[in-house]
């Protein structure tokens, strides 16, 4: 009876810190906005101008979300149908490298194609080079393919790892069974193989589509003023315009939107058939055989490697080359290696527009990366135990839990500016409060990372550490921890690089002398000049080399047979 | 009808099938028995055209069809795990493979449903396949491969996975539908009993060969060699060399045993093992002496129902055997193996 009560009242601790925290940081926020974009009577024509640009800024973030995930899946499926079925040379880098744009920071990716091909970047100094042409032949930026390149090459990896992971732990029998039954191999595929695929498929587009239609790094800096999504004109609005109440509007369309696709999402991803459909272990992989299939296997990694390899060197190598031309007079490109990108990164010349020295926007992030991982993952950790035991109170609150995954970085930001940017917070303690911003940011995936590990553990591991005689401290530190301890590497990883990359919440909170790494990198990247060009290179490639470690150890660290996501 | 000449086939660098030829005849019941890892599964895929041999020749009725691809084979295979499609109902999966042969809808519909009768689960033509028992996922599997009236049909460890019980009665139930059918078919399992209760032809598979091929009494009776004999669970197999030749003797740690029953030629110095078949054991009383005895000394004694399991322990050999009465634990007693009933094998 007494235990019994004790363990209520534990549940009740576990669910309270971090309800707490969400109804301080996310649902205050949240409240703000909504009164404020009610707080205007929806007459008047200076409403339905309001109106308007909110609807076209809609169809337009619609539009190209949909785009982006066609092109995804276009190279997305057959890239997993590769990985789920050969072994080539090359695979595991390929593996790696395609999941490194995923936690790669929006800035980055911009600034990446921005090297490749941008006004300065490595494909325009080429043919200026061969042509001798005194402009930039390539306009690429500012245009709607190269935000569907970047967001292509940012979730292809989504695609990959679901449908492959699926795909290979497809029970091979069941097309053997078509097979002999007297199908062919396009009746298997289009009457056994696809229609088992396809909630892996619809499933991971939908996530694709929700990256795709609350992307906002990638629209403001290489969309150009002429694309805007919904996050990208929220924070115009609110930044430049400052229209709070049309931002809070254009926050309210947002979030009603990416919660009914996430409600969809999680209503797909539950499993279909079972287990049946499922393999115990994957099918065995073989290298390619036949010519057909050396040729699909060439243009797959070929297509691959361009596009995740190529932005990426592009912006190592440009990093580390200077164009004295770029200087003043054009004439003969005259290129050479050079360190003084990273050089200038720790003191701060005269010449340079700056007035904050790089390292400084090091060093914040860093703190904030710091505080964010353990916010995240202690409130991760007791939202994962309350979410794990199902009973009447989990039912009640889960779907509070659910609904942050539907709020962007930029309404984050925006509510945290309504609320939280008065007295008695002043500027700099103002800045103190993106740890806690990045925290909701970072929250849904490291919940995603944590509760399949905990209800992984059977209960009867917990039971019979019990009856050894272990207390339930005990109990924790024997069984759970031992167990948890990849799965928890995995989500501090994750919670760390997500914080050290985010720039929708960081761009309404960070203070004009305290900015983070991707605040600075946009900054750097707008000015003219080569070397705020090259410094934004330099943090650039700072940041991608800290993601690439970070995601060797997710992929080192995560359970075996664990897909992400 | 299905000739199968000199198939190899490796796996992970290893030899699984070293050169298996056999033929079925058309109507016939062949049975694949052998112990899991033998090979017997790998062989089965090889006929389907899942997998490829690495030499060796499939022919059906004198046509090559060694690089027919499965789906143009015309055979039926039903998988171990049954491999029914989970996002289909029992009536289509029963009626795919009537679909891929392009009948007419109503064709299907009516053959899927009669096929559904055979085994018995008309009332199932709507249910979806994951909510079925082992047993019921069985009988459709059985009845999808059965539907297209393949011209041979193949069935991999059917039983495996279901309960002694179920399985009994589904043997019986396979027999019949098999003998109604007129199929010809290859059955593989590692479980005598299915194999005894199915087949005309037993194939015994050990090292990637044939060991032997007959019929069930005839494997029953005689063994090809020890393997064989244990495999198939005849009975207790001791170790020994041949002594003697006309009448055949044979020395081992527990005398030496006259073998009048042989059915080959053996040289002295030979190295053979004894097959004691536990129903043939008589237990002597008193004084009396017979040939072919030796001292025992009984370690436990169970009732089987019809008689009773005695397992007793001769020098180091422990030892089955089959008595009416059951026996003291503990007893020292003698027991004797009539020299016309007791088989001579050779070691391999």
């Amino acid at each position: 009876m007494d235990a019994k009560r004790g363990t209520l009242w534990w549940k009740i601790l576990l669910w309270l810190l971090p309800a707490a925290f969400l109804l301080v940081f996310f649902y205050q926020p949240l409240a703000a906005i909504l009164r404020l974009a009610f707080s205007k009577p929806l007459a008047g024509p200076e409403q339905s101008a309001a109106l308007g640009l909110t609807a076209n800024t809609f169809a337009f973030t619609l539009w190209q979300a949909l785009l982006s995930v066609l092109l995804t899946l276009l190279v997305g499926l057959p890239a997993a149908y590769l990985f789920s079925h050969f072994e080539f040379a090359g695979r595991k880098l390929l593996r790696l490298t395609a999941l490194l744009p995923f936690i790669l920071p929006t800035v980055v990716t911009a600034v990446c194609f921005n090297t490749l091909l941008g006004p300065r970047g490595w494909l325009n100094l080429g043919l200026m080079a061969l042509f001798k042409l005194t402009e930039p032949p390539v306009r690429m930026l500012d245009s709607l393919p190269a935000i569907l390149l970047a967001h292509v090459f940012y979730n292809s990896s989504v695609i990959i790892r679901i449908v492959g992971g699926a795909w290979s732990r497809l029970d091979r029998k069941l097309t053997q069974a078509a097979q002999i039954l007297g199908a062919n191999s396009w009746r298997v595929f289009w009457e056994v193989t696809l229609p088992l695929l396809l909630p892996a498929i619809g499933g991971a587009s939908l996530l694709v589509f929700l990256f795709d239609f609350t992307s906002f790094g990638v629209v403001l800096m290489l969309g150009g003023p002429r694309f805007a999504t919904l996050e990208v004109e929220i924070y115009t609005q609110a930044l430049y315009l400052f229209n709070l109440p049309l931002a809070g509007l254009l926050s309210l369309v947002q979030l009603v939107f990416t919660l009914l696709v996430a409600w969809l999402h999680s209503r797909l991803s539950q499993p279909r058939y079972g287990k049946s459909a499922l393999s115990a272990e994957r099918a065995n992989l073989r290298r390619p055989k036949t010519r057909a299939e050396k040729a699909f296997t060439l243009v797959v990694v070929l297509v691959l490697a361009a596009l995740t390899l190529l932005p990426l060197l592009s912006l190592v190598s440009r990093s580390v080359v200077s164009l004295e031309a770029e200087r003043g007079a054009r004439g003969e490109a005259q290129t050479g290696f050079t360190l003084r990108y990273y050089r200038e990164l720790f003191h701060n010349p005269s010449g340079s527009l700056f007035y904050v020295p790089p390292a400084a926007a090091v060093r914040n992030s860093l703190l904030y990366a710091g505080a964010t991982m353990l916010i995240a993952n202690l409130l991760g950790l007791l939202t994962s135990y309350a979410l794990r035991c199902s009973g009447r109170l989990s039912r009640w609150l889960e779907p509070l839990f659910i609904l942050p995954l539907g709020a962007s970085a930029v309404t984050l930001g925006l509510g945290f500016v309504i609320v939280f940017r008065r007295p008695p917070w002043d500027a700099l303690s103002f800045s103190l409060l993106i740890p806690f911003a990045h925290a909701l940011v970072a929250l849904p995936l490291v919940v995603r990372t944590l509760l399949p590990a905990l209800r992984g553990i059977p209960d009867s591991l917990r039971q019979a550490a019990g009856t050894l005689g272990a207390g339930w401290a005990r109990v924790f530190r024997e069984v759970d921890l031992p167990l948890l301890l990849r799965p928890l590497l995995v989500s501090m990883v994750f919670a760390f690089t997500i914080s050290l990359g985010e720039f929708g919440a960081s761009s309404f909170l960070s203070t004009g002398s305290n900015p983070t790494i991707p605040v600075a990198i946009y900054r750097y990247i707008s000015q003219p000049g080569a070397l705020n060009y090259g410094q934004a290179l330099a943090m650039s490639t700072i940041l991608l080399l800290v993601c690439a470690f970070g995601s060797l150890i997710i992929e080192k660290a995560r359970l075996p047979g664990e897909e992400l996501f | 009808m299905l000739e199968i000449r000199d198939i190899t086939k490796s796996y992970e660098g290893k030899p699984l099938l070293e050169g298996i030829s056999f033929s079925v005849r058309e109507g016939e019941t062949v049975c694949l028995l052998g112990e899991s890892g033998s090979g017997k599964s790998t062989l089965l895929r090889v006929i389907a055209g899942l997998e490829e041999a690495e030499s060796g020749t499939l022919w059906w009725d004198g046509e090559e069809i060694s690089r027919m691809p499965a789906h143009k084979r015309g055979f039926g295979l039903m998988f171990q795990d049954y491999a029914l499609f989970p996002h289909r109902s029992v009536q289509e999966n029963v009626g795919f493979g009537l679909r891929m042969l392009g009948l007419p809808r109503a064709e299907v519909r009516a053959r899927s449903r009669s096929a559904l009768a055979m085994v018995r689960m008309e009332g199932f033509a709507d249910r979806t396949v994951t909510e079925l028992s082992g047993g019921e996922q069985q009988r459709v599997a059985l009845a999808r491969a059965l539907a297209p009236d393949p011209r041979l049909l193949m069935l991999d460890e059917p039983l495996g996975a279901l309960d002694h019980a179920l399985r009994k009665q589904l043997i019986g139930e396979l027999r019949r539908i098999l003998h109604d059918s007129r199929k010809t078919a290859i059955y593989v399992t590692h479980d005598r009993e299915e194999a005894f209760g199915l087949a005309d032809t037993l194939m015994l598979l050990g090292k990637g060969r044939i060991a032997q091929a007959g019929t069930a009494a005839e494997l029953f009776e005689r063994p090809v060699n020890a393997w064989a004999a244990g495999f198939l669970g005849l009975g207790n197999l001791i170790p020994g060399v041949v002594a003697g030749l006309a009448p055949l003797r044979v020395n081992t740690a527990l005398g030496t045993f006259r073998v009048d029953a042989c059915f080959q030629e053996w040289e002295i110095g030979r190295e053979v093992r004894l097959l004691l078949r536990p129903r043939d054991a008589q237990v002597l009383s008193g004084q009396s002496e017979r040939e072919n005895q030796f001292p025992a000394r009984v370690q436990d004694s169970l009732f089987m129902g019809e008689n009773y399991q005695s397992e007793l322990r001769a020098g180091e050999y422990p030892l089955l055997i089959q008595t009416e009465m059951p026996l003291e634990v503990g007893a020292e007693m003698k027991v004797a193996f009539p020299s016309d009933k007791l088989s001579c094998l050779e070691v391999e």
